[in-house]
């Protein structure tokens, strides 16, 4: 597998990838122009609940979001809120204020990852954009997600643990994907159907057990214990495995719990 | 669909993949194959691939025999024994008429039938089926002569236990590699038998599943000239292969089946779809036990099921209700020992799920459970607890389905008819033969 790929252009992240939420409906011309012209599928929102209505249309979740507070600073901060309190926080979040609310940012570093002060250029717009997804490990060389030993390339949809290649079924990959793109994080069995699934799958939530089983025993009873159970609540990619190097080796492993896919209850319980 | 085909269409490219095999099942459950090249492989995602289905058991029909295979992008799998240069890829198929309507003679399409409409009733269905079968000394079988079990083909027992262990352990492995959990795996009573237990999925996944397993079993076991068999019965005077299956109905995050507050912790869901799976027990067996050999299966002294009842702990009856360990509601389910391992699983979970509907539907009542030992009972005695017993024989259990509107709304008339068809077939050219059983016995006194 190959870690490098091609950087992609602003552009071909828009067309056809993941559309950018964003509050209020409609978003102020000055903001919402420069975003499409610069290939950004706008999707404007009039609050949290048409958000969540917008997300179960679509499949693919959001690109990031941007959020004027321009008109209605009450709703933007509140939507903000929305937005970082969910079980999958989205980022990256791009807030638009006035210069004159530009105080009101104090004490609510936590709602947003960047701010624009309007009037704005539409270049220096485009551009906030542009850096906070690179940060966020959205585009070019950042298509490949490392956790410890396992390593996914979105780009190329494959997978491999300590080098060696996962053979995985689409759904298996996704629900892989979901799991490493958010590291650390527990997410219920209702979030991950929603989620990885789409809202349109019928199979129930035992779905997602029987996955997280599959995934294991690809990744191995060494491997394993990547995907942790926990009680009652759901499933979370471990967290604080040390990024593997290149070569390696089992040493990280010897801190680690044992597998507890081997100790789990034999028709299954779900934890 | 469109991310599951291009999903698919990069691993290909990704992996180096040469070739894709294109699996499907004839209706009596036999895996068939036929590759294609990656360049092929968008078409077919797109389009299907059209072939000549009249070579198929089950596929002819009078005017048009061209059917149309379409892969379901969501089963493509790296198939993990191709072990050395390319690999290979595996993808099931549904098969279609050339209009792109479901093709009545598909196995897959009829479970999907009846899936659908327990969903439509808010239900999820999931299978966990026990896999038993035999490990032979012999890859070329001569059927002159009973197989030799590869633990007693040796002199030296435990080197023969040790092989077959550790080519089921490898076995294991692969399923696991290829994503199919096993819940556990031993060497069964007789010699040279072996048991693998899956763990629950959905039933068409599972019945998928089961195709793969039997695929592995056979495959690794002829790559060190061992021939696995999982015929119902191969030797007499030992126990059979049976596939005895855990089944479980889910509306949503809720076991369907359980309810901790009663005497047996099952709700009146579970004990409606019991009393349907008994009351058509019958009707249903030469589905689930299709050949003649499968009834050598089902007599008494092996374990095996004769009676048709339903009890806890009492492997004799057809039913059986595993105790759940307490706290675990969840883990709710009931067991169907009817079934053998050379079923189709499609037709065979389609079934069963169709007999415990009906029951939900028609709120069955289900009677007492069987508390005695059903194997020590007289047939008086069990006729007097109201106890039947299943078909024994392929004949008179091919007759109980032709009188069954059940299983003709759940097979559809053409898989129906052509069942029955080939399974007369099958009996005539049996009833036909003189046995050795016959001459043994006859021919020095008669």
């Amino acid at each position: 597998m190959s870690r490098t790929s091609p950087p992609r252009s602003l552009v071909e992240v828009g067309r056809g990838g993941p559309p950018l939420l964003c509050f209020p409906d409609p978003l102020p011309g000055e903001v919402a122009r420069p975003l499409r012209e610069a290939g950004y599928d706008v999707r404007c929102v009039a609050g949290p609940a048409a958000a969540v209505a917008a997300e179960r249309a679509g499949r693919t979740g959001w690109l990031g979001a941007v959020v004027s507070a321009v008109e209605d600073l009450t709703g933007a901060i509140a939507f903000c809120r929305h937005l970082r309190r969910r079980d999958d926080p989205l980022s990256p979040l791009l807030l638009i204020v006035a210069r004159h609310q530009l105080g009101e940012l104090r004490l609510r570093d936590d709602l947003f990852d960047d701010f624009c002060a309007v009037p704005v250029h539409p270049g220096e717009l485009a551009a906030r954009m542009a850096h906070l997804l690179w940060r966020r490990g959205q585009m070019g060389d950042e298509a490949v997600v490392e956790h410890g030993p396992l390593m996914l390339n979105l780009e190329t949809y494959q997978a491999s643990i300590a080098g060696r290649a996962l053979d995985l079924t689409y759904m298996e990959y996704q629900l892989l994907r979901f799991l490493a793109t958010h590291p650390g994080k527990v997410f219920t069995r209702d979030t991950l159907l929603n989620r990885v699934w789409g809202y349109e799958y019928y199979g129930g939530a035992r779905t997602v057990d029987v996955h997280v089983r599959r995934l294991r025993a690809k990744l191995g009873e060494e491997h394993a214990h990547l995907i942790e159970t926990v009680r009652s609540v759901g499933y979370r990619l471990r967290q604080g495995v040390a990024p593997g190097p290149r070569g390696w080796t089992r040493a990280s492993e010897e801190t680690a719990p044992p597998a507890e896919a081997a100790t789990e209850g034999a028709w299954g319980e779900p934890g | 669909m469109q991310d599951t085909r291009d999903y698919v269409l990069r691993t290909v490219e990704e992996r180096g993949i040469r070739f894709v095999q294109l699996w499907f099942t004839d209706v009596l459950g036999t895996p068939k194959t036929f590759n294609i090249t990656p360049a092929e492989l968008e078409n077919a995602l797109d389009e299907g691939m059209t072939f000549d289905g009249s070579a198929i058991d089950g596929f002819s029909r009078v005017q048009e025999s061209d059917v149309l295979a379409r892969p379901d992008a969501n089963t493509f799998q790296l198939i993990p024994w191709h072990g050395h240069g390319e690999p290979v890829a595996r993808v099931f198929c549904d098969i279609f008429n050339l209009d792109q309507t479901p093709f009545e003679g598909c196995p897959r399409h009829v479970l999907r039938r009846v899936l659908a409409r327990a969903r439509s009733s808010g239900y999820t269905f999931f299978a966990a089926p026990e896999v038993e079968y035999f490990y032979f000394a012999d890859l070329e079988v001569d059927p002159s002569r009973p197989p030799r079990p590869i633990d007693a083909g040796s002199y030296f027992d435990l080197t023969g236990a040790d092989r077959s262990s550790d080519l089921r352990r490898r076995t294991v492995l692969t399923l696991e590699e290829m994503g199919i959990p096993v819940e556990h795996a031993q060497h069964e009573d007789a010699p040279g038998q072996h048991e693998i237990d899956l763990r629950y999925t959905d039933a068409l996944t599972m019945a998928d599943t089961v195709m793969t397993v039997r695929l592995v079993v056979k495959e690794l076991a002829r790559q060190e000239q061992i021939h696995a068999s999982f015929m119902p019965k191969p030797l007499a005077g030992v126990q059979g292969s049976g596939m005895h299956t855990h089944l479980s109905l889910w509306e949503g995050e809720r076991n369907a089946f359980s309810d901790p507050d009663d005497r047996y912790g099952l709700s009146e869901v579970a004990k409606h779809f019991i009393a349907g799976l008994l009351r058509h027990a019958r009707e249903i067996t030469a589905i689930t036990n299709q050949w003649v050999n499968s009834y050598k299966r089902l007599v008494l002294g092996y374990e095996a099921p004769s009676h048709v009842g339903w009890a806890r702990n009492n492997r004799s009856a057809l039913v059986r209700v595993p105790v759940v360990k307490s706290g675990k509601p969840e883990s709710t389910r009931i067991e169907y020992r009817a079934p053998d391992s050379a079923c189709n699983p499609y037709l065979s979970f389609a079934v069963m799920l169709a007999a415990g509907l009906r029951g939900i539907e028609e709120g069955y009542d289900l009677g007492p459970e069987a508390d005695a030992n059903l194997y020590d009972l007289s047939p008086a005695e069990l006729a007097a607890r109201g106890v039947g017993s299943l078909p024994v024989s392929l004949n008179e259990a091919v007759d109980e389905m032709e009188q069954s509107k059940l299983v003709l709304e759940t097979l559809g008339d053409h898989v129906f008819e052509w069942f029955l068809r080939n399974k007369r077939a099958e009996w005539s050219a049996y009833r036909a033969e003189v046995t050795p059983f016959e001459r043994q016995r006859y021919l020095p006194v008669l």
